[in-house]
């Protein structure tokens, strides 16, 4: 890790560890917890589209799938949670490649309309055959690891962003190695970074299944923090909001990505006061921030840090 | 036989509405290569309104139907001016997520006026449903897919006979070469935004007294329409016609001998088979697809 990056990091992960003191209740902590499940899909999402160049309009896909099939496997087959959390993954990652491998050709809006039809395919999938139907199902196990079971807001609130730390730490390794270097590359010219050596279909496949991965893991923890999951959670709404984290993060920065987790997760809380309102004042709040600070906030602000800088 | 024909019939009901939502993403998507997620929302502004204008206003129906679509041009008016115009680097993601957020305002103002209760009036015309071969279409069935028909020749008029049609054809092959010829895009991108606003709003109009509307209805149509116009070859009006028609019959028949809650996983379906095998649409050709600025 850079320097730079290392300082953020212990500043931010203190942060993290000190903030839930300050809170009152326990649902400003489970609110905390959300914006924390959010942000490791947004991860995903900036890897894959901020870095590698790729468009994905069905994450909310793949976050189902993470919380369907874990909660499945963990209710109907009784497997441990943390074992049904991995099958989820894979399941996840699995459906990345089928998904990936046909869609390796398409570009642009193309490729957007594509992700997006897979995220409503998944969805419909999970409406009609799910358990429950459209009413979704309960019962879900609360997250247990080595027989100590995550059941107060403060546990789980420590679970997800303790492992959001360590998934961070292990994405910005990720995007300063090689594997990294290759992403922005293909980002830039395939054409090129083909010539340079770069087996570009295979980081493209490569690329999606991790953000599958992260997406599913969140799917996962969200369904055994909440015990009970319907479809309405997983449709197309929830994959336009983990783009919009995305964006009005910053879409080339990580820190971009759970800035923006925060702020799209803290929103609705906020807006509460307009009751019925809400859906249009979010959607202003939206409009504006994409007309007049479409570079996203995270890079808007280090850019007027760095001018302050030279400023004096 | 005539359940068969039963579902044909309300398929091309359907049909016609996702084929109207797909001519509506070509005529923008040409003029400005911009997918227009807010497309459905067009519809169901077309549809509510007229209620609003015929029922709850008690205005002739003539009146109410052009008011209803006057008001739905200026929005679509207001969202090229307020939203598209004003971005300066008309970045492709960019470009969708403001579409998206237009379409989320847009069923806010609808949910604040007309609430989430669904709406319906009176057919155009009144009568008893047609009797064919044993199966029974309404009346308004045959408005749909005659308005629709209209609405087709129409535009296939306009863009290739008037000269407004031809600049605005001129600016999806190349909107540099079309402004050095002295066309103003800037125009031909709000008129593109006016006209795919007004043409959901005739599909609105001519639909809910079958399929009632409510707030909500606008992202399954945006959805529906976009999988007729990728069918057809994005970029391509006929295309995108046969496709939504194509998709409607399908949907129906589907929900009719499978499965009905399938029935929304068809398109989708049939959209993805298309991306990744014939991205150009059935009836599109390659060369087409390489012309596109992506």
């Amino acid at each position: 890790m850079q320097i730079t990056n290392r300082r953020i990091f212990l500043a931010f992960f203190t942060l993290v560890l000190v903030f839930p003191f300050f809170l009152e209740g326990s649902y400003a902590l489970s609110i905390a917890t959300f914006a924390g499940i959010n942000s490791l899909i947004a991860i995903g999402l900036c890897i894959l589209m901020g870095y590698a160049g790729q468009v994905s309009l069905g994450q909310a896909g793949f976050y189902g799938i993470g919380a369907y099939v874990s909660a499945i496997l963990s209710i109907n087959f009784g497997l441990p949670v943390v074992l049904s959390f991995f099958m989820a993954a894979a399941a996840s990652a699995i459906s990345a490649v089928v998904l990936a491998i046909p869609a390796l050709r398409l570009k642009g809006h193309y490729l957007a309309v594509a992700t997006l039809g897979f995220g409503e395919i998944i969805y419909v999938i999970i409406n009609e055959w799910g358990p429950g139907g459209p009413s979704g199902f309960g019962d879900i196990p609360k997250f247990n690891l080595f027989g100590y079971v995550f059941n107060t807001p403060l546990s789980y609130y420590f679970l997800i962003w303790i492992t959001l730390m360590l998934v961070m730490a292990f994405s910005i390794n990720l995007i300063n190695s090689r594997f990294g270097r290759a992403l922005r590359s293909m980002h830039d010219s395939e054409i090129a970074s083909n010539a340079m050596g770069v087996d570009v279909p295979t980081l493209k496949i490569k690329v999606f299944v991790l953000s599958a991965v992260y997406a599913a893991f969140g799917g996962a923890f969200y369904a055994h923090y909440v015990t009970f999951i319907s479809p309405s959670s997983f449709s197309l709404f929830q994959s336009v909001l983990v783009l919009m984290m995305v964006v009005v993060g910053g879409i080339t920065s990580l820190w971009g990505a759970i800035a923006g987790a925060i702020i799209i997760t803290l929103l609705p809380e906020i807006l509460r006061e307009f009751k019925e309102y809400d859906i249009l004042v979010y959607g202003l709040i939206l409009i504006s921030s994409l007309l007049f600070f479409n570079k996203g906030l995270v890079p808007i602000i280090i850019e007027r840090l760095k001018k302050g800088y030279k400023g004096t | 036989m005539s359940v068969f024909l039963q579902f044909l019939f309300s398929g091309l009901t359907i049909g016609a509405v996702y084929a109207m939502v797909g001519l509506g993403f070509n005529i923008i998507y040409n003029a400005t290569s911009i997918i227009n997620l807010a497309q459905g929302e067009f519809v169901v502004i077309g549809g509510l309104l007229m209620w609003l204008f015929s029922e709850s206003m008690k205005l002739p129906f003539l009146i109410s139907a052009l008011l209803a679509i006057l008001f739905t041009g200026l929005i679509g008016l207001l969202m090229e001016r307020l939203t598209i115009r004003p971005v300066k680097k008309k970045d492709l993601l960019l470009m969708i997520m403001i579409t998206i957020a237009v379409s989320i305002v847009l069923r806010g103002l609808l949910m604040f006026k007309f609430g989430k209760d669904p709406y319906t009036y009176n057919p155009f015309t009144e009568g008893d449903p047609i009797n064919i071969y044993g199966a029974y279409i309404q009346q308004q069935t045959l408005w749909v897919i005659g308005i629709t028909s209209l609405c087709i020749i129409l535009m296939y008029l306009f863009f290739n006979k008037t000269m407004l049609g031809k600049a605005m054809k001129a600016c999806a092959v190349d909107p540099t070469a079309a402004r050095i010829t002295g066309i103003n895009v800037e125009r031909m991108v709000m008129i593109s935004f006016v006209m795919s606003a007004m043409m959901g709003a005739v599909a609105g109009i001519a639909v809910t007294p079958i399929t009632l509307m409510e707030y909500d209805r606008g992202p399954m149509l945006a959805v529906k329409g976009f999988c007729a116009a990728i069918m057809g070859g994005l970029g391509r009006g006929r295309g995108s016609v046969i496709g939504g028609f194509i998709i409607g019959i399908l949907e129906s028949l589907t929900a009719g001998y499978i499965h009905s809650g399938a029935k929304d996983a068809v398109a989708l379906i049939i959209m993805l088979i298309i991306l990744f095998f014939r991205p150009a649409g059935i009836f599109g050709s390659k060369t087409i697809i390489d012309l596109r600025r992506f």
